[in-house]
């Protein structure tokens, strides 16, 4: 079984190569030969998880070794593949959901001409994304890491005749690169403190090591986290990756990419464990996010912007339950896996209304909609009640565990991040009850486009609906199938470890509380765009709306500090090079050019001088000698 | 055997071709002054074989002369040339090594 693994990897890989490299031949059967690989994946990945339930819990963990990648004295990295529980609910997601949504693909970009690229685009981010969550160890963890990056900028640069969509995929590019220098780090630190990248031998071995630098490593694994995951500080790419086409939004939110950062967390959990500063300052981190992403998607108008909120703040409910320790890892990958179904139907759903409203994204000029377009309001509908909370569905489930994890964190601490979640369990409910009502209920309020083309909604094919369709039932019953029997938390429990934690109140208080917040959320978000017509040109909005539409103001953040500080800095460096490091350099040679041309006068060419120095220098030479002999 | 009277001669002896070499501008006479510098420490090494009552200083003043002979060869063969290019045969015409 163990040699099925590299399997899992190769089957993309070999996609992406083939297609990338097979040229315009394979045009019209490109996007076939990518599914089938994913597809393909996703088989071997099944196979792999029923040879897994047959075998005991602590006799799960699989190890395949493929070489030895660099061999060198006391530095041993190996292409080495580890598959536990952790890495096959990523695996099973991953090529599940990544399968759907090339199956989606097929009649997404089915008019674009460079669909054959796109499926190897496609591929290529599977592939890495695989093999970011089965290595063995964090050197080839960071091979993975980076595919991703790479895949990431080219799928949201796809469109890259769009100078919006070319640049959105820089920034995206280079806001990682910065997260990817924390892993780095943490990797080279890993390596000086453990002597090895092995994920066993280096878990073994924090129990040797100092909490200074464990809290290091811990913080240089967050640094990473947020550049993946979208977290705060580096949180501003993941609007903008909005510009890449529909699917590539439902891959990078849903299966792939943002929750590289919530695998890598967990993952670390040993290290983690025994750092709990850096614990503190993952929750905290999660918590900002939560609220931060809650109310950017409360102001956005464009569909996928607020969808893309939603999936911070989601994220941010993934890291924060990953801060809490063994309370809360179960948790951060339950929510991740039921946000994986709910977040792709989501999107896939919204791309869905795009391809029925010629690709219009302004929610202020749809309305309506759910009579034009049933099955998509219908799937839509499912996934707006799971990311909400709705009794029953899956993020009801994974939610709450994550709402009460935090309460359970125990003192003040664990009250804050209780409310935290609560609140933003309230925001949720507001912004994805805008969404539907924006999108699916109300008067229609399309408007012809320049050209005077009406857009004529209407449902999409069936390779569209199809894996809507499947994910919506993922979105409804995953939570309660993982949930029922706490399943999903034995499941785990071997890898990441459990630990109840002592709440302060019942969990059936929270429940009541998380359903109070939610009616309350509901409520208002009908109020304001349920009952009243929507205007389709924005109001002016209070101070807060409009912060959160420029995104909270991150980019201007980013301007004035990163981009104007990095100027003055560079102009300041000038100036001290100028100045400093030049004028010392050339003072020194104004000197010396000084000193010889005063030196260059001894140099007459009349031989009778230079004969008076001979002899003058003789006779100081006898006159030392004796003079030494004398004393 | 007291060498004082002889070393004062010697010295003087060096001093005048000293002096010659330094102050005139006639390559010959320059020349001529460094012959006489080169006679006065033959002069002094004689004087000190005496004293010693060994050949020594001797032989190495005969070694002076066979190197002076070579010398002259040569160095009259510069001068000749020198004034053949120059019409001149003054040291401080020939200042072309200068920047």
């Amino acid at each position: 079984m163990e040699n099925l693994i590299a399997l899992l990897v190769a089957a993309p890989l070999l996609g992406a190569a083939v297609l990338l490299c097979g040229g315009r031949r394979l045009d019209r059967a490109g996007h076939w030969i990518g599914t089938l690989f994913a597809a393909a994946s996703f088989v071997v990945g099944v196979v792999l998880f029923v040879d897994m339930l047959g075998r005991g819990a602590d006799d799960r963990t699989l190890h395949q070794k493929l070489f030895s990648w660099i061999p060198v004295e006391g530095f041993q990295a190996d292409v080495a593949f580890q598959l536990d529980q952790l890495s096959m609910t990523f695996v099973l997601l991953i090529t599940g959901v990544g399968t759907l949504i090339h199956i989606y693909s097929i009649g997404y970009m089915e008019h674009d001409e460079r669909r054959r690229r796109f499926f190897g685009y496609l591929n290529l981010f599977l592939a890495a994304m695989l093999i970011l969550v089965i290595a063995d160890n964090y050197l080839l963890l960071y091979v993975g890491w980076e595919g991703v990056g790479l895949a990431s900028y080219l799928l949201i640069g796809f469109w890259q005749h769009k100078p919006s969509a070319a640049t959105a995929a820089k920034k995206a590019f280079l806001v990682n690169r910065v997260g990817d220098m924390g892993l780095s780090i943490a990797i080279m630190l890993m390596f000086t403190t453990f002597g090895t990248f092995a994920f066993g031998p280096a878990f073994e071995a924090t129990g040797d090591t100092s909490e200074g630098k464990l809290t290091a490593i811990g913080l240089m694994l967050l640094l990473a986290a947020c550049g993946k995951s979208a977290q705060v500080p580096l949180q501003s790419w993941l609007g903008d990756a909005m510009e890449g086409p529909t699917p590539v939004s439902a891959l990078i939110h849903a299966a792939t990419m943002v929750t590289a950062g919530v695998y890598l967390i967990v993952r670390s959990g040993a290290i983690f464990n025994a750092a709990p500063d850096a614990q503190l300052v993952v929750v905290i981190v999660g918590a900002v996010t939560l609220l931060f992403g809650a109310i950017v998607g409360c102001a956005k108008d464009d569909i996928k912007k607020a969808l893309a909120g939603s999936t911070m703040s989601q994220i941010g409910y993934m890291i924060l339950a990953a801060g809490l320790g063994p309370i809360g890892y179960v948790f951060a990958i339950m929510h991740l896996v039921t946000h994986g179904f709910f977040k792709a139907g989501l999107f896939l759903g919204a791309g869905s209304v795009m391809h029925g409203m010629n690709d219009e994204v302004d929610m202020r000029k749809y309305g309506g909609l759910r009579k034009f377009m049933p099955v998509t309001f219908v799937t839509f509908g499912l996934g707006y009640l799971a990311i909400i909370g709705f009794p029953g569905l899956s993020g009801f489930f994974s939610k709450d565990m994550i709402i009460e994890a935090a309460f359970a964190k125990g003192g003040t601490e664990g009250w804050i991040l209780g409310c935290v979640t609560l609140l933003g369990a309230a925001i949720t409910a507001f912004y994805m009850t805008r969404v539907m009502l924006l999108t699916f209920f109300g008067e229609k309020r399309w408007q012809p486009d320049a050209e005077g083309h009406e857009p004529h909604p209407h449902e999409s094919p069936k390779s569209m609906t199809i894996p809507m369709i499947v994910l919506a039932f993922g979105s409804v019953f995953a939570g309660g199938f993982f949930s029922i029997g706490d399943r999903f938390m034995h499941w785990l429990e071997p890898v990441t470890g459990h630990d109840h934690g002592h709440a302060p109140v019942s969990a059936t208080t929270v429940t009541a509380a998380t359903m109070v917040v939610l009616v309350i959320g509901v409520a208002i978000a009908w109020t304001m765009y349920g009952r009243k017509p929507v205007p389709v040109v924005a109001p002016r909005g209070s101070l807060l709306t409009r912060a959160a539409r420029r995104d909270l103001l991150q980019d201007d953040f980013n301007h004035v500090v990163l981009v104007r500080g990095g100027e003055h800095l560079t102009r300041s460096l000038v100036y001290v090079d100028h100045t400093l490091v030049d004028g010392v350099v050339n003072g020194t040679a104004a000197s010396m050019g000084g000193l010889s041309g005063r030196l260059r006068k001894l140099q007459n060419g009349y031989a009778r001088s230079y004969a008076v120095s001979m002899f003058g220098g003789a006779a100081v030479l006898i006159a030392a000698t004796l003079l030494m002999r004398a004393v | 055997m007291n060498p004082v009277n002889y070393l004062y001669l010697a010295a003087l002896l060096f001093t005048i071709g000293a002096s010659g070499v330094l102050i005139r501008r006639n390559a010959i006479v320059v020349f001529m002054c460094i012959e006489l510098m080169l006679n006065a420490c033959n002069l002094t090494l004689v004087a000190f074989s005496r004293m010693h009552g060994n050949l020594d200083g001797q032989i190495i003043a005969f070694f002076t002369m066979v190197v002076a002979a070579a010398e002259v060869v040569v160095g009259l063969a510069i001068i000749v040339s020198l004034f053949r290019s120059r019409h001149s045969a003054s040291v401080d015409d020939a200042s072309l090594m200068k920047l």
